[in-house]
């Protein structure tokens, strides 16, 4: 098993190092090229959304990311520390979410976790212990 | 790669030419661009995308305001885009229904409304 950790202030200039990271852990553990993209967008949007959520409710909590190379699997946990009954907004087409979107606030409620769902096959969406929601997201490797 | 920005006119159009990767942190300057269009009067665009790495839903949330902002001035937002990582999620999100989305720059000028 390998494991790479990435702890990182809720600001957003980070999401793309968060990106850039998993990406380049996914690629060396074997997940195949074609799927990388997928993986690069899948692990933004988890982290923007978590990001999104930390800035509204504790700024000053880190968004934590574990990448898990195991059992020939690559897995992604994106965890956050907001309270529960955060931004995620139930039913609807993501085409009604956008089109009900705050024209101030670019970042659409429950859009970001919708586009997952959209992505990933193996996807998991669990509350934490006590605060907080776990993104759990796996690809297969070659490896 | 940041974002990069640049506009032109072709004919009664105001083509947006968007470059790099459109996220949570350069969306916002994308949304500064197009609320200064529609507040400078100009509520025909055309957004080229041609040359985008990366678009995520905080992206998609700002062409969603900017087609919002037009149509409220009877205006259009077109897209031109080929690639087929960024179509990919246009087509999740359903947006290709909400968004005219063209081959070509020439194309979208010649679209009619």
């Amino acid at each position: 098993m390998a494991t790479v950790e990435l702890r990182f202030s809720a600001l957003p200039a980070h999401v793309r190092t968060a990106r850039l990271v998993a990406a380049a852990v996914a690629r060396r553990s074997g997940v195949d090229e074609a799927v990388l993209d997928e993986v690069r967008l899948a692990v933004g949007e988890a982290c923007s959304r978590a990001v999104h959520l930390h800035r509204q409710h504790c700024p000053h909590t880190p968004v934590m990311v574990t990448l898990v190379d195991e059992d020939k699997t690559f897995q992604v946990s994106v965890t956050d520390e907001a309270p529960r009954g955060g931004d995620e907004s139930g039913g609807g087409t993501l085409a009604d979410l956008a089109k009900s979107a705050d024209l101030e606030d670019p970042v659409v409620p429950g859009m970001g976790l919708a586009v997952i769902s959209g992505l990933v096959e193996d996807l998991a969406v669990e509350h934490g212990a006590d605060r907080g929601v776990v993104v759990r997201m796996r690809w297969p490797t070659s490896t | 790669m940041d974002l990069s920005l640049s506009t032109r006119t072709e004919g009664d159009r105001i083509v947006v030419e968007v470059g790099g990767e459109i996220d949570v942190y350069t969306a916002p300057r994308l949304r500064e661009q197009l609320v200064d269009l529609v507040a400078d009067g100009k509520y025909h665009l055309i957004v080229d995308m041609e040359k985008v790495d990366f678009l995520d839903s905080t992206g998609l949330g700002v062409l969603v305001g900017g087609l919002k902002r037009v149509r409220a001035h009877d205006g259009s937002l077109r897209l031109v885009c080929t690639q087929e990582r960024i179509l990919k999620i246009f087509r999740i999100t359903g947006l290709t229904k909400v968004f005219p989305i063209h081959a070509s720059v020439e194309e979208a000028v010649n679209a009619s409304e």
